[in-house]
């Protein structure tokens, strides 16, 4: 099966969800008011905007696993013929995890890992 | 032997000797579509049934015992219930992403099956970047999750979302990593390459104690970043409601909860293949009689056999481990596990080109 096969398969989970959901809609009677369609807040009214401020160290850890991620790339094919050249590529890939892992230490003693 | 082959083989003459190719191609895209969700409804009926028996096993209780024997309809009239709830769209909700964010963790949930080898020459598309294609689609499901919890215009989710993307972001890489241990042993990304180069023993026999770090580095990973305990902090109920699906109800929820479970089945499914074997028998050496015997169970028996073992033991950390808080998790991630898989990795290379591993 070639790649038609992952259109079949969105389809399918389209077609899956979509009658799921259309099939419940069908069968349900729906009510609204004006309590019920308010964010749930373990039954208090709600307070303020429901968008807010979160830890900016969430972005710290998206930036750290940007890099590491970009590496991961690299490090997919380096696998798959490793074994083929040998040595040479043994000590490059050291090389390039003995920088990668400086600017990791860098960020850890600038305490990017601490969370606060 | 009977096998599973023979059947799809036999089917495929079949249609191509009686329709036009177009026509063929199209009833075997439509057997396949059908397959994937006939898979869907029964893992998530199954895997949700063991889930409530294993838990009430481990805490010395019966579990389900009502609906049907041994309470095996449980799961099937939870569905029913689920289909006549209303499901609600809360005002306030940014709509079109709301309702998006369900098709998008479920459709991600049903593309990675693609790659994955069911039995011997069962597989719906041998790619040769199998790996590449699971590991890169996979991780696709956090921005479901994240266009859920930021739609939802609530505290909860938002902060649930926000915990989960961080969590599977991190511990990507260390699952990457120690299924790179792996690739650099068998030299491809084809996944029936993968389990070609295990016939004469499984990766975790073969490769030393380098692959028994990776294997335990990425069941580890797999369980964080399917939202599990003691990972489950993104949807931790004591404290966050459900996390992100807080406002999801009804069939939403249904599906949301479903693609969890699949995406569980599909990581266990992953580290099976790679690290167990996947539909490999158990052989020892040139023992033939015991091989023998090995062979003449059916391969789809021992891969389920070892994907539904790889599942029962993340529902056994469960019941082990308490929760972590968010910062011990990110700490376990970047200070322990992530620089453990690098050197690790780096280790297998030096066996792998010593030429040391069996």
């Amino acid at each position: 099966m070639g790649a038609g096969s992952l259109i079949a398969l969105i389809i399918a989970a389209i077609a899956f969800s979509g009658i799921a959901i259309l099939v419940a809609k069908l069968v349900t009677k729906a009510t609204t008011n004006k309590q019920k369609g308010e964010p749930y807040e373990c039954g208090v009214t709600t307070q303020g905007p429901s968008w807010i401020q979160f830890n900016v160290g969430y972005y710290l850890f998206a930036l750290l696993f940007l890099i590491f991620d970009v590496e991961l790339i690299f490090l997919f094919p380096w696998a798959v013929v490793v074994k083929k050249i040998g040595w040479i590529a043994l000590i490059e890939v050291g090389i390039f995890f003995l920088i990668l892992f400086t600017g990791f230490l860098y960020a850890h003693k600038k305490g990017a890992l601490k969370w606060k | 032997m009977w096998s599973l082959q023979n059947i799809t083989d036999n089917i495929h003459d079949w249609l191509y000797a009686t329709f036009n190719p177009t026509v063929a191609m199209l009833i075997e895209y439509a057997i396949i579509g059908a397959l994937a969700i006939g898979l869907f409804a029964m893992l998530g009926l199954v895997l949700i049934y063991m889930e409530r028996k294993v838990s009430a096993w481990m805490q010395l209780r019966l579990g389900p015992n009502r609906v049907g024997p041994k309470g095996i309809f449980q799961t099937t009239a939870d569905t029913l219930k689920l289909i006549v709830k209303e499901g609600m769209t809360p005002t306030g909700v940014d709509k079109l992403l709301f309702n998006l964010a369900p098709f998008i963790v479920m459709i991600v949930a049903m593309v990675v099956l693609a790659p994955l080898m069911f039995a011997k020459g069962f597989q719906i598309w041998d790619l040769n970047i199998g790996v590449f294609f699971i590991t890169a689609t996979s991780s696709l499901s956090v921005i479901g999750i994240l266009m859920a919890g930021w739609a939802s215009n609530n505290k909860y989710s938002l902060l649930g979302a926000m915990r989960s993307g961080a969590q599977i972001v991190s511990y990507e890489l260390s699952a990457g990593l120690s299924v790179l241990a792996i690739i650099v042993l068998t030299g491809s990304l084809r996944l029936s390459d993968i389990i070609n180069s295990q016939e004469n023993g499984w990766w975790i026999f073969k490769g030393h104690i380098p692959v028994w770090i990776a294997f335990v580095i990425y069941i580890i990973a797999v369980t964080a970043e399917t939202n599990r305990a003691p990972f489950d902090l993104a949807e931790a109920e004591s404290e966050l409601t459900a996390g992100f699906h807080t406002e999801y109800s009804g069939m939403k929820f249904a599906l949301f909860f479903l693609a969890e479970y699949v995406n569980i089945f599909v990581v266990c499914a992953l580290g099976a293949t790679l690290f167990l074997g996947g539909w490999m028998p158990l052989h020892f050496g040139t023992n033939t009689r015991f091989n023998e015997v090995m062979d003449y169970i059916p391969s789809s028996v021992w891969f389920f056999g070892k994907t539904f073992f790889l599942i029962f033991v993340i529902m056994w950390f469960r019941w082990t481990f308490p929760r972590l808080r968010i910062d011990q998790l990110l700490n376990l991630e970047w200070k322990y596990l992530l620089p453990i898989s690098m050197i690790n990795l780096l280790l297998v290379t030096f066996i792998a080109i010593m030429n040391w591993h069996f």
